[in-house]
């Protein structure tokens, strides 16, 4: 192949369009399979197409999720935010942006996050993690069962 | 019928506990160390306790993990009181030194806290000083430096606005006292031996140290005490550290009652 014919090639990317359903946009590349974890996206039947480590000017890298067929709960799409603080989504219906939302940071964290304490009994036994977030910011959440602080520097997702 | 898991051991606490449900009238199952029983085999605490629930109305437990008693508590058909999970709570113990100051001071209220010793581990102290924080309390933190009460407590308290000041000492000041609570420095919390030997006799409570103290005043100790307050105290008056074991009693045989509905 001659280097000539890759340079005209265009530059775009090659995930195509949705009629309906969800794109969450600027998920850290690095964060994009735990994304698809949290969300249960490795097990469902939709339509699902991703592109990662793709230019940004605010991650870096980022990656793109479109879910065909699936609108989320706030509920739901807010369990993301410890790992997609910045994500935004386009909802989707026949092809059109109809809504964008971004996520935010929930009150309660249930069985998303490892507890940074070695002690605690969440890391003995088959215990759900559940904390309660004491800081949005620079996301900080107190551990239900041993009370500990885990920071957004040793959060570790399960 | 009451099951005692002591998990790991903890003699006065079991025993006190103990003597309060016999004084009740109830009947005691259980255990006083882990090693006799099926959690060597490898039994999960879960299994434990939906085992055990099923033999008793209530469960005291004391295990080495924090977090434990609540998970025990999400499991349990019957209620547990948690007689300590690790580093993380006491609280049969914060009640009864509640009750103690209570007792003692006729009020909870604007009560000025000296608590001496190792601030930086000692469980009792930490949850005695968010308790008392309620009631707007003033507190003296006197440890050596190794053990200082940690930044987040501190933090805590600033954000109560309380009034804290810290020392290394407490001769100058101990007249300002209404409670002291004094705490063990144990020689293993020391990176450096030679800095346990420097500070091992500056926590030592005498009798001589007590002349200019309040006539209220009241020295409460968790207990095990070795050397940090003289012999020579226990005579004083003031020297409060063994009603306050027996006002453990009472104070679970009220945690008692108040879950199992006996009024």
């Amino acid at each position: 192949m001659k280097e000539g014919i890759i340079m005209k090639e265009p530059k775009q990317l090659s995930v195509s369009a949705i009629q309906n359903g969800t794109v969450i946009d600027h998920v850290p590349a690095n964060n994009l399979f735990k994304v698809i974890q949290i969300l249960g996206l490795d097990r469902i039947d939709n339509q699902i197409t991703f592109g990662t480590n793709l230019e940004s000017k605010k991650l870096g890298r980022k990656a793109i999720i479109k879910i065909s067929g699936i609108y989320f709960e706030d509920e739901d799409i807010n369990r993301i935010a410890l790992v997609a603080p910045a994500a935004k989504l386009n909802i989707i219906k026949d092809y059109e942006v109809v809504e964008k939302r971004v996520v935010e940071v929930p009150d309660h964290i249930t069985g998303i996050a490892k507890c940074m304490n070695p002690k605690c009994i969440t890391n003995f036994e088959a215990v759900t993690t559940k904390f309660k977030v004491v800081s949005k910011k620079n996301v900080a959440l107190k551990c239900h069962y041993c009370e500990k602080i885990t920071t957004q520097e040793n959060l570790q997702i399960i | 019928m009451i099951a005692t898991l002591f998990f790991e051991p903890s003699t006065r606490t079991r025993l006190s506990f103990e003597s309060a449900i016999s004084r009740l009238g109830g009947k005691i199952v259980g255990f006083s160390d882990a090693s006799s029983t099926s959690v060597s085999k490898g039994e999960t605490l879960n299994d434990t306790i939906r085992t055990v629930s099923n033999y008793c109305d209530l469960i005291v437990m004391r295990h080495p993990i924090e977090g434990s008693a609540r998970f025990a508590s999400e499991i349990s058909s019957v209620p547990i009181i948690n007689a300590g999970d690790g580093a993380n709570q006491h609280p049969s113990q914060t009640l009864l030194d509640l009750y103690s100051i209570k007792k003692t001071q006729g009020r909870l209220e604007d009560l000025n806290i000296f608590l001496v010793g190792d601030l930086k581990y000692g469980r009792t102290v930490h949850s005695l000083m968010m308790a008392m924080s309620h009631w707007n309390a003033t507190f003296n933190f006197i440890s050596p430096e190794e053990l200082k009460m940690p930044e987040e407590y501190k933090i805590y308290l600033d954000n109560a606005g309380l009034k804290y000041y810290e020392h290394t000492d407490f001769t100058d000041i101990i007249s300002k006292a209404d409670i002291i609570y004094m705490t063990r420095v144990q020689r293993e919390r020391f990176s450096d031996p030679i800095e346990y030997e420097k500070v091992k006799n500056v926590y030592v409570l005498r009798n001589s140290m007590l002349k200019n103290t309040k006539a209220s005043m009241r020295i409460l100790h968790p207990l095990p005490r070795v050397n940090e307050i003289h012999i020579d105290v226990d005579a004083n008056p003031k020297a409060y550290y063994f009603e306050q074991a027996l006002n453990g009693v009472y104070t679970r045989q009220a945690i008692l009652c108040s879950l199992l509905g006996i009024k």
